[in-house]
């Protein structure tokens, strides 16, 4: 049982933010690394990023977007209640030596997960610019936070409600053609998000790294839900990655992966999370 | 001829019991256990049939030694109590061991009667044994008399990794002896292989509980949601007070065929499909999260106990046919003989010599299952005749294909501690008398050591180890 010590909603009834007791994840937690939960006895086993890690007070930050059961069950807990099972941390951290220039590309939730992997690359010396997007201002997350490490915070949104009007993508060409010394990307969002980045940087030989979402189980290289095709070889996003060279992904199969339970997901929330409306 | 063989022609020999068991059309609709125990009257009426050897073969053929014909003797006079001590001096989880044991390549072909085809039925009363045992309250009395025997050496403690069979006896036979024993388990749930492999129709998670059970009134501390190599680090484990650990991961890496098309959605493993099914409950959702791949055309890919696991599974669950795809023929199938004999009862159907060469799909979803026929050559490293390719393939309608052609290394621990020995197969290098590994005082044992074997295998490790364990720390 991981007690739930402070609670947020960022988005309300959308974008949750729980900072945990769990002392001994605390204290190996890197960016990159994932932590897999479940919230009751009959629950999924589902992964959420460690979005950051305090190892003095023990604590670790999860944020996550209600999409499913799970998710909504989690949203449903409050503080000073614990949840049944967290369990990490896992996969292999991000990959943080000190380069000079980074650029660091997050979108929607995935913001969340890049803030870890901006702080680290801060936290060595590089000189970290963040760019964050969403649909429209008010589901932007982590800006202040972000803006607290990194040189710059470069804001896009699809409505232009807040910063420039338009993709991450279209911020992140600009950047890089005023900073040709950027030296690595690095992107954590939606799928056609990252492959999006991947194929702008690609021409530019800008080496960039994904942080891949596949469905999973076990999260310890048990059950091989999680494989993703990386450079034509088959790899465990669970215990190979999650973070992988973006540019080696084969970011089709990932997508086509991911839509494996839809029907059966819409199933399981009808069922649980409409019961418990009703309940 | 040897010494038992002429007594046994004096005596009429009469057909082993035969095990009460559900009847494949309905068992195939439910997942409750399949084979069903003997009452007292069959159990003692087997036990008669054993010839209490004077030289007994038997006992030989027990990985861990179990002195059949000593619990035997006892089961004759009834006396379920004396069996069962006589069991637990090697084997620490016989209720386990009398299901899933390949009886019929170790004890059973050992005996004596094996010859006439009929030997003791010693799995199936060793788990009546346990069984009834376990049922009474002797159990209680019994836990009781080992806490009190105990050596107060709660400042000897060591760690377990991982919570399968290997670990469990393991730390078993060290809580007997004392020491303060913890067990760290990546899942959410203790047992390993137990639990999240075998289905509840051959091994109910009823029994590992109690085993399970058994070792918490020892004083077994159970950690869970620890994954050794992340959570904490194997050699910290010094640090923290242990001092010694037992590793045994297992062998829980599924192999993939590496041929086209795998990545379509409807292929498998079969550990997804198993955890998917026995850990998590699947088969009862939505009651349950976790969602389960359904499918009508099941083909599995494998000859082992994991694909009869996964094939019998899928038939549960609805499937309305489900084929079996072996590369050689029945005859050479590695899995435990009953399970084959089980599968094909309930209706599952055994394709030979075919192998896998792509799959095929619409959409991003599977639709069918290119095969290779196969001709069986000369015989290879494993004795067994090798299948060669013909040329020759047809596609098999699927919709739900799953992959059971085995696993590798469990690879977290591994990649997380480098000065551990490997061997030129990727699995832990250990002294083979003692346990050890290139680590002072880290041990291993159980799939994570020999590759995929079985659960008495493990066991054995696991006792090896923690006896070398007991004398290092003085316990013994
Ligand atoms: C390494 C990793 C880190 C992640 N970090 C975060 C995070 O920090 N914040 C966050 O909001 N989300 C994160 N996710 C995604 C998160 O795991 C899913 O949103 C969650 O599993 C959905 O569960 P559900 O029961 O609420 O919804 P479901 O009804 O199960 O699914 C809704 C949608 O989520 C996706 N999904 C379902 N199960 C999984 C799964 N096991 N893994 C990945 N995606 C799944 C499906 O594509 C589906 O369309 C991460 C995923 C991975 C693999
Ligand atoms: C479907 C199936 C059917 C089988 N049927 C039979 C049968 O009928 N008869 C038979 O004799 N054998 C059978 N076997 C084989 C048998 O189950 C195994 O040989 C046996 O379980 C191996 O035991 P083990 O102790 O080595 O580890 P396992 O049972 O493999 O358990 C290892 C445990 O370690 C955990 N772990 C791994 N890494 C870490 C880590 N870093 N930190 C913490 N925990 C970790 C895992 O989560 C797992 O729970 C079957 C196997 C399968 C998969
Ligand atoms: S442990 Fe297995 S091999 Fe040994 S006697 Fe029992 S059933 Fe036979
Ligand atoms: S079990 Fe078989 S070998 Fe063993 S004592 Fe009985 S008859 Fe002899
Ligand atoms: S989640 Fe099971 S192997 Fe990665």
């Amino acid at each position: 049982m991981t007690l739930i010590l402070r609670r947020r909603e960022i988005i309300a009834g959308q974008t949750i933010e729980l900072v945990l007791h769990a002392p001994a994840i605390a204290a190996k937690a890197r960016p990159g690394h994932f932590v897999i939960l479940r919230v009751h006895p009959e629950g999924e086993r589902i992964p959420l990023t460690i979005a950051d890690a305090d190892a003095q007070a023990g604590t670790i930050t999860l944020v996550f977007l209600v999409v499913g059961t799970t998710t909504a069950l989690l949203a449903r807990l409050q503080e000073q209640e614990a949840i049944l099972d967290v369990c990490g941390p896992l996969g292999q951290p991000t990959p943080i030596r000190p380069v000079g220039e980074v650029v660091c590309v997050g979108g929607g939730t995935g913001i969340a997960a890049m803030h870890h992997i901006a702080k680290g690359h801060a936290q060595v010396g590089n000189r970290v610019t963040a760019i964050i997007g969403a649909r429209t201002a008010s589901l932007l997350l982590f800006e202040e936070e972000l803006s607290r490490f990194c040189e710059k915070v470069i804001v896009a949104t699809d409505d232009g409600s807040r910063g420039v009007r338009g993709l991450v993508t279209d911020a992140l060409r600009g950047h890089l053609a005023a900073h040709p010394g950027v030296a690595e990307v690095i992107a954590v969002g939606p799928v056609p998000m990252m492959r999006a980045v991947a194929e702008l940087t690609r021409p530019l030989g800008i080496s960039t790294v994904a942080s891949l979402n596949a469905i999973m189980v076990d999260g310890m290289g048990m059950c091989g839900a999680c494989r993703v095709r990386v450079g034509g070889v088959i790899r465990f996003a669970c215990v190979d990655g999650p973070d992988f060279d973006a540019h080696a992904v084969d970011f089709d199969e990932l997508a086509a992966r991911l839509r494996a339970f839809v029907s059966q997901e819409r199933q399981s929330y009808g069922c649980r999370c409409a019961c418990h409306e009703r309940a | 001829m040897d010494a038992g063989v002429p007594a046994m022609s004096a005596r009429k020999l009469r057909p082993r019991v035969p095990m009460p068991m559900q009847p494949p059309l309905v068992r195939r609709g439910n997942f409750t256990e399949v084979a069903l125990g003997y009452s007292l009257e069959q159990a003692v009426a087997e036990a008669r049939r054993c010839l209490q050897c004077k030289k007994p073969t038997c006992q030989g053929g027990c990985p861990v030694e179990v002195d059949c014909k000593g619990f035997i003797a006892h089961l004759v006079h009834r006396d379920v109590e004396g069996a069962f001590a006589v069991i637990k001096r090697t084997n620490s989880l016989p209720a386990v061991c009398g299901r899933v044991c390949p009886q019929e390549k170790q004890c059973e072909r050992a005996c004596k009667l094996a010859p006439t085809g009929e030997p003791v039925a010693i799995g199936r009363l060793e788990r009546f044994v346990a069984d009834t045992y376990y049922a009474s309250d002797a159990c209680a009395s019994a836990i009781a008399a080992a806490k009190q025997c105990r050596l107060p050496r709660e400042d000897v403690r060591v760690a377990c990794v991982g919570s399968g069979p290997s670990s469990l006896t393991a730390a078993g036979f060290l809580a007997a002896l004392g020491a303060q024993v913890t067990v760290f388990e990546g899942l959410h749930e203790v047992g390993g292989v137990l639990v999240y492999g075998i289905p509840e129709f051959r091994l109910p998670k009823s029994i590992v509980a109690t085993e399970v059970e058994h070792l918490r009134r020892l004083g077994v501390e159970f950690r869970t949601n620890w994954v050794v190599g992340q959570t904490v680090g194997l050699t910290e484990l010094f640090h923290q007070g242990y001092r010694a650990v037992f590793v045994g991961t297992g062998a829980g890496l599924p192999q993939f065929l590496g041929i086209p098309g795998e990545s379509l959605l409807g292929v498998y493993s079969a550990n997804e499909y198993l955890t998917r099914v026995n850990l998590m409950r699947a088969y009862a959702f939505p009651r349950y999260d976790t969602p389960l791949p359904q499918g009508r055309y099941v083909t599995v890919i494998g000859g082992g106990n994991v694909a009869m696991d996964a094939a019998r599974t899928a038939l549960r669950l609805g499937a309305q046919e489900v084929t079996v795809v072996y590369r050689r023929t029945q005859a050479e199938m590695p899995c435990r003989a009953e399970e084959l004999e089980h599968a094909l009862e309930e209706g599952i159907r055994v394709r030979e010599l075919l192998a896998p060469v792509a799959f095929e799909g619409q959409d991003g979803w599977l639709s069918g299952l290119r095969v290779e026929r196969m001709a069986l050559g000369e015989p290879d490293e494993s004795g067994r005749r090798r299948p060669v390719p013909t040329g020759e393939t047809e596609v098999l309608a699927t919709d739900l294909c799953i992959i059971g052609i085995g696993t590798g290394p469990n690879p977290v621990l591994l990649r997380a501690t480098p000065g551990l020995r490997l061997n030129a197969r990727g699995y832990i290098d250990v002294d083979p008398t003692t346990g050890e590994t290139s680590i002072p005082m880290v041990f291993a044992g159980g799939d994570i050591v020999t590759g995929a074997a079985t659960v008495v295998l493990a066991m054995g490790a696991g006792r090896r180890a923690a006896r070398e364990i007991a004398q290092r720390l003085g316990l013994i």
